[in-house]
């Protein structure tokens, strides 16, 4: 049901958009926004590629997937493994593993996204998912715990290699980061500013994390 | 148990129903309902996650910066937060914005109201009214001839185009990827559209996609991106320059045409497709008037769309403001957001403590301090609540008042306030509504009044658009192309200690930001959102909340499928993405509903 969209003669993807998810105020939920962060300042890309924070967004990012043929998203997922275990999953895989979170601060959560693109046609061709799994995500106002920051460039890496492999010319330097979080909650500024404990109380809510789950 | 001070009989001795989580809703939220041997609810619990203290975050950075961090919390109102924490800033500090950032924040916060009333509807809501597995038995061509009737002037109706709709539905539905449309209760007789009506609205569910991907396109020329616009204290981020071609970033000539042609495109969809399908689906529905609670009792407004920038006063504002308490719709009080009697935040049924019982702090004063207790006859352990005891705390949601009034608030609440002050376009557009639905007045006070205020609602934003689009236009022509007010940026020009309240009506009611700024940092921030009124507990008097207020007195036709009790929560829009929910291992969130 997924749409071609437009190849080159030797059946590269034209467009491709990077995607980082999820929301940063919450710890480990930021590692796919601060992935696409740290990506934008360390690496330069053509014009057929772009970097985008999608943060919670639902359907808002139906624009973004429509004008791709192929999409890289990093995202923090709980897979039940241990705490920094990147999980790497492609294509038809990949809705599935989106769906797979514990906890997800939007209704219409990536999964549903990525359902409405197939209904509408216009759901990229390819896919690949860059998980890791976050070890705190409870913690409000929090950033990301080092086990899970340790993995962006592992994660970075394995999308540099995918673009390799899609015929993309990769130069180190700075990619447009236009689509990116403004200054102020960008992971430096975010975590530095962040107010100490005994300024404001951090105790979550327990509540509709069971134990088991 | 008895009746509330705010008109309710309850009754907790039926058969206890859980709805845990309730989906197609923005966070986690959870509801527990009584109902006797008809089947009738005769007492609702409503209780949410929301951990709402936005000071652990804020305090001690620059106010400057609060709007960015407030658009994060929620992955739907970003905008309306974030024009709610300018506003607050620069009340806090006197800062003054120019006419045209008034008009261009007024094009993009009513752009989010028409954006929100949509996707809201087609996607989150209808399916409490629509079977898309239903709309697969339908005869296109009698589809066809029902577009026709439904709304003539529709150019999207012929046999061909339904048939084509279909055989999209049904290899979609065949796949297995039934995605959207999953835990439905789709053979539950309260649907009640035929085939044809069905096919129809799930059209249009499509025809809506596409177009929220062109509203959305306003914030991207406006805010200089998408989904997270960039907003700025003292005006817009966007320079004008009408004589520029494709310079980046500034708003030139190509760029506000095409904001005037999404303009035109929402007006022409509210027009042809929302409105009809809300007076087609209606029609089917009539005697389903359920779900009034305090709509016709007790509903505030901030009021919002300032014709002129920098004036909050009643009069210059499109979306009304006022509250009414106890039915009275021929008096309609001022509401003051600093004023501390008038908006108070309660927690004797929250999980917080003020250290002594029925007391309630305006939201300057507001502290969250979490206190976590069941009570005594709740059910199941601290973290796995079978059952809640509605007579202790039982919610993460704190309990505003209005001068100690539970109150509605969203877009039923702003018409009902618009209409009893008499509001020209807002009574015309109800009182047609009625009119053709041939319907009493009473009827808004209910479960698809809510979905009707709405749809009017979406249809007036894009009229008032259309003003705010001429009035830039007209403006710049003037010679203006002033969009902000840099005169106190320097925080060397603010005082030593300042307080500010900023005021929206966010798609889902009354949104309003406290901030108090000392030494040139935030010493706190507190936010009451519209989920909060509209979900909050019970208070110490022991009057119950809109939500609960709402599932009252409702026939369920299978307890042990709450679509009556997910109609009506939806027709809040509920919003507790401050909040989290859970997900099965499997990935699929079903409403976990347990009768006991």
């Amino acid at each position: 049901m997924d749409h071609q969209n437009v190849m080159s003669p030797d059946g590269q993807p034209q467009s491709i958009l990077i995607l980082g998810i999820g929301n940063v105020l919450w710890a480990d939920e930021g590692f796919g926004v601060r992935c696409v962060e740290r990506l934008a300042e360390r690496f330069s890309f053509p014009p057929t590629v772009r970097v985008l924070d999608g943060g919670t967004q639902g359907l808002y990012l139906l624009p973004f997937l429509e004008e791709a043929d192929a999409l890289i998203v990093f995202d923090a997922v709980d897979y039940g493994l241990t705490p920094g275990t990147m999980k790497i999953v492609e294509g038809d895989e990949v809705p599935a593993f989106m769906g797979a979170k514990k906890m997800s601060l939007h209704q219409t959560g990536f999964q549903d996204v990525i359902a409405t693109a197939r209904l509408m046609g216009y759901c990229p061709g390819r896919l690949l998912l860059i998980g890791c799994q976050p070890k705190e995500l409870e913690d409000f106002g929090g950033g990301l715990r080092a086990v899970t920051a340790a993995q962006i460039d592992p994660a970075i890496a394995v999308a540099l290699d995918q673009l390799s492999r899609w015929g993309v010319a990769v130069e180190t330097g700075r990619a447009d980061d236009s689509l990116l979080a403004d200054p102020a909650i960008r992971r430096d500024a975010y975590e530095a500013g962040r107010p100490s404990e005994d300024q404001a109380c951090r105790t979550g809510d327990k509540r509709f994390f069971p134990e088991q789950a | 148990m008895g009746a509330t001070p705010n008109g309710f009989n309850l009754d907790s001795t039926g058969k206890r129903i859980v709805v845990d989580p309730v989906t197609r809703i923005e966070g986690h939220m959870r509801c527990e309902v009584n109902v006797d041997e008809q089947g009738i609810i005769r007492n609702a619990v409503s209780t949410g996650t929301m951990w709402r203290g936005l000071e652990v975050i804020l305090k001690g950075r620059d106010p400057r910066d609060a709007w960015a961090f407030t658009e994060r919390i929620c992955g739907v109102c970003t905008g309306t937060h974030a024009l709610t924490s300018v506003r607050a800033v620069e009340d806090a500090l006197g800062i003054t914005i120019p006419n045209n950032a008034n008009s261009i924040r007024n094009i993009m916060q009513l752009n989010l109201e028409i954006h929100d009333h949509v996707v809201h509807f087609y996607h989150l809501h209808a399916l409490d009214w629509v079977n898309p597995i239903n709309a697969l038995k339908a005869d296109p061509k009698a589809t066809s001839e029902l577009q026709q009737i439904v709304s003539p002037s529709h150019p999207m109706s012929s046999p061909g185009y339904f048939r084509d709709v279909q055989n999209r539905l049904k290899a979609f539905v065949e796949s297995g990827q039934l995605g959207l449309f999953k835990n439905g209760y789709w053979d539950n007789p309260a649907y009640l559209l035929p085939p044809e009506a069905d096919l129809m609205a799930t059209t249009h569910y499509l025809e809506a996609l596409d177009l929220q991907k062109e509203i959305v396109k306003i914030h991207t020329i406006f805010g200089g991106k998408n989904p997270h616009p960039n907003w700025l204290v003292g005006g817009v981020p966007c320079p004008i320059n009408v004589d520029g071609t494709g310079s980046v970033g500034a708003i030139n000539m190509e760029r506000l045409n095409m904001v005037s042609s999404i303009i035109d495109k929402c007006m022409e969809f509210n027009k042809n497709v929302y409105i009809p399908d809300v007076v087609a689906i209606g029609g089917f529905y009539k005697n389903w008037l359920y779900g009034g609670g305090l709509s016709g009792k007790s509903v505030m407004a901030y009021g919002d769309i300032p014709e002129n920038p920098n004036d909050f006063s009643a009069e210059n504002l499109y979306l009304p403001r006022g509250a009414i308490i106890n039915g009275n719709l021929n008096e309609v009080h001022d509401v003051d957001q600093r004023d501390p009697e008038q908006v108070q935040e309660f927690v004797d049924h929250s999980w917080y403590t003020y250290g002594e019982p029925g007391k309630g702090l305006h939201p300057w004063d507001g502290v969250t301090e979490p206190k976590y207790e069941l009570g005594p006859n709740a059910k199941g352990t601290r973290t796995n609540i079978i059952e809640l005891d509605e007579a202790a705390k039982y919610s993460w949601i704190k309990a505003p008042r209005w001068k100690g009034h539970a109150m509605e608030v969203g877009p039923l609440a702003r018409y009902v306030v618009g209409y009893a002050k008499g509001h020209e376009d807002i009574k015309n557009q109800v009182d047609g509504l009625l009119r053709t639905m041939n319907l009493p007045l009473t009827a808004l006070f209910s479960t698809l009044g809510r979905t009707a205020a709405r749809a009017l609602e979406s249809e007036y934003c894009g009229r008032l658009q259309k003003h705010f689009f001429d009035k830039l236009v007209q403006t710049i022509k003037n010679g203006d192309s002033t969009t902000a007010n840099v005169e106190k940026w320097d925080p060397k020009t603010w005082p030593k200690e300042a307080k500010g309240v900023g005021a929206t009506e966010a798609p889902r009611g009354a949104l309003g930001h406290w901030i108090k700024i000392k030494d040139g940092r935030i010493e706190n921030y507190q936010c009451v959102v519209p989920t909060t009124w509209n979900g909050s507990p019970r208070d110490v008097a022991g009057n119950i909340g809109a939500f609960e207020a709402s599932l009252m007195d409702t026939k369920m036709e299978r307890p042990e499928e709450p679509v009556e009790i997910l109609r009506t929560l939806h027709s809040f829009d509920p919003c507790l993405a401050c909040s989290t929910h859970v997900m099965s291992p499997d990935g699929h969130e079903m409403a976990n509903v347990k009768v006991r």
